[in-house]
């Protein structure tokens, strides 16, 4: 079978998130180790003018679909489907592609078991690393939230791979890229395949969310009371970064449980994620180690969180979190 | 209402995995192994409808022998009847998403509940398969569910958010943190559930399409630079991330 990649991207109130750069960039990474073609795939409103900007990213042949044409087949009004949007790409993929990649994000996670079950592919979930070896794909996928990693053969010749957000570059790259906008009619979408419908999206945080974050500012028990995770707060902001929890303080009831980092929260992989506070409990310790660069604020210095750490402070978080906001602000 | 409960054993979160003499799965001597912990709130969900609605619930488990202790904790909270799909060995997602199907299509329920994943594998992955190989929707990481005659409305956790989703059904949930309390059995509960049965079947399907070639834990970090300096520190720690580590 030659290889052909279908590259699925998400679009978000018609802009494309970095995991979407992320998914074209390691396509065209594949389909360059591969000796293939890739296509990207979106379900966006045609004519959206942010499409010419993912050749920044590689793209060469993107397939539109129309989400509003796609939405008025719904029969009332939407603002989109899961499991008509993965009707889509599964109509797509069939039309003769053996590997489908897209992003680990909450979206792709919801739909790629359905398109892996549409197009009979082998399906692995939050891969973190792509092999090719003999034109053959293995994969490294995370396990036990971390604590250990798993390399995956496939037993089959068609491969689905949803990529964990933040740990797959989005390389800058050259060209122009051609639209072609598919004809809904081709993709045989009924109103069956409107199983479930999104008719409203709730926004609770305007901030960054932990499992799409690049730079990640988490609290623990030793900030004391949720009252003091101003601190927190501050020290994000002044680096951009999101804030996240350790499951100490979402079980007391002092955070949101989407900001809770470990085995039963996220699994995180940012650039830089500095811990105030945190012990390290070993389920935390496994949401967090894999990201790139770790530093931990503690007064106690036995803490296991300073096993895992690049760099730390032994101190208390009263003290050194003030500080280290003003010198962040200083920064240009 | 016929509801039907999906469960798995894991290790418990605290354990401290080491990789068996295969290479290819864990080492599992002294580890104790629990109800995954998502579907502590799937099995609380179920049995909420139960009391709510009537019906019945039935706890469906894949696995070898151990794994009658997910359906035995799931009988504790309140669950009536358990299946145990008996299989021995290592299966991927979409042989136990078959399986289960295959055992939850003689039950024809009106919701099937499962954890949002289970944290080994970690594949949040079941539950919309199942809903494929039945043709029932499926929502996964949920944390609010209304029923309403056939009618559901559903809040799903997404970044920064909710979506609110409209299925019908008979209908697949897949639960998060969030969506209720589990209670803690009581000792009349556990008792009573001593009598429970648990019928065992043979798995319907056991090829595999994912193999684990190698499983292996992650690279031990050096040393990190941890200064003692207190706030007194922060300066250096900040051309150490400048410079060094490049990361601000």
């Amino acid at each position: 079978m030659t290889n052909k990649i279908l590259a699925y991207i998400e679009s978000k109130d018609n802009k494309f998130k970095n995991s979407a750069f992320e998914v074209i960039s390691e396509a065209k990474k594949l389909a360059s180790a591969l000796g293939c073609e890739f296509d990207v795939l979106t379900v966006t409103n045609q004519g959206n003018p942010e499409i010419n900007g993912l050749s920044a990213y590689g793209a060469k042949k993107v397939k539109v679909v129309d989400a509003n044409g796609l939405n008025a087949l719904a029969g009332s009004p939407i603002k989109y489907s899961h499991t008509a949007i993965a009707k889509v790409i599964g109509e797509v993929a069939n039309s003769g592609y053996s590997i489908i990649i897209m992003s680990a994000t909450s979206f792709g996670k919801e739909i790629a078991p359905s398109v892996a079950m549409k197009t009979d592919t082998a399906f692995c979930p939050d891969v973190v690393d792509i092999k090719i070896s003999d034109g053959k794909i293995s994969v490294t996928k995370p396990v036990y939230a971390g604590k250990a990693y798993s390399e995956i053969k496939f037993n089959s010749d068609k491969v689905l791979l949803t990529l964990r957000p933040n740990v797959f570059k989005a390389e800058k790259s050259d060209g122009a890229v051609e639209i072609e906008n598919l004809d809904l009619s081709s993709l045989n979408i009924t109103a069956a395949d409107f199983k479930t419908v999104v008719k409203d999206v709730v926004i609770t945080s305007e901030k960054l969310d932990v499992a799409e974050a690049d730079r990640i500012v988490s609290g623990g028990r030793g900030m004391r009371g949720p009252e003091h995770f101003n601190l927190i707060e501050n020290l994000a902001a002044s680096i951009g970064a999101a804030t996240g929890a350790s499951r100490a303080v979402v079980d007391a009831g002092w955070r949101p449980h989407g900001e809770q980092v470990g085995q039963t929260g996220k699994t995180v992989s940012p650039s830089l994620y500095i811990a105030c506070g945190i012990s390290g409990a070993i389920q935390h310790l496994a949401g967090m180690s894999s990201s790139k660069c770790i530093v931990a604020i503690n007064k106690d210095k036995d803490a296991p969180i300073f096993q895992v750490a690049d760099y730390g402070i032994i101190g208390d978080v009263f003290e050194v979190l003030p500080v280290l906001t003003e010198e962040f602000n200083k920064l240009t | 209402m016929k509801i039907v409960v999906c469960v798995s054993l894991v290790p418990d979160t605290t354990t401290k995995i080491k990789i068996s003499g295969t290479n290819k799965t864990i080492d599992e001597t002294g580890v104790s192994f629990v109800i995954n912990p998502y579907d502590e709130y799937a099995v609380e969900e179920a049995v909420r409808l139960k009391e709510k609605n009537g019906g019945d619930v039935t706890a469906i488990s894949f696995g070898n022998d151990k794994y009658k202790e997910a359906i035995k904790k799931a009988f504790q909270m309140g669950a009536d009847a358990g299946v145990l799909i008996k299989a021995d060995g290592e299966f991927d997602s979409y042989t136990v998403a078959k399986n289960l199907s295959d055992a939850i299509k003689e039950i024809k329920p009106d919701i099937v509940l499962f954890g949002k994943q289970s944290i080994d594998f970690d594949g949040s992955q079941i539950p919309a398969m199942v809903g494929e190989l039945l043709n029932m929707p499926a929502v996964n990481i949920v944390t609010k569910l209304d029923i309403n005659g056939t009618a559901a409305v559903i809040e799903r956790e997404v970044e920064g958010g909710k979506e609110i989703i409209e299925a019908n059904l008979p209908l697949i949930i897949g639960t998060q943190k969030g969506i209720n309390n589990p209670r803690y059995p009581n000792l009349k509960a556990i008792m009573a559930s001593k009598s429970k049965p648990i019928t065992e079947k043979a798995p319907s399907y056991t090829g595999n399409k994912l193999e684990v070639t190698e499983m292996k834990l992650p690279a031990a970090k050096s040393k990190g630079k941890i200064l003692d300096g207190g706030a007194a520190s922060v300066p250096e720690l900040v051309k150490l991330l400048r410079e060094e580590a490049k990361v601000v």
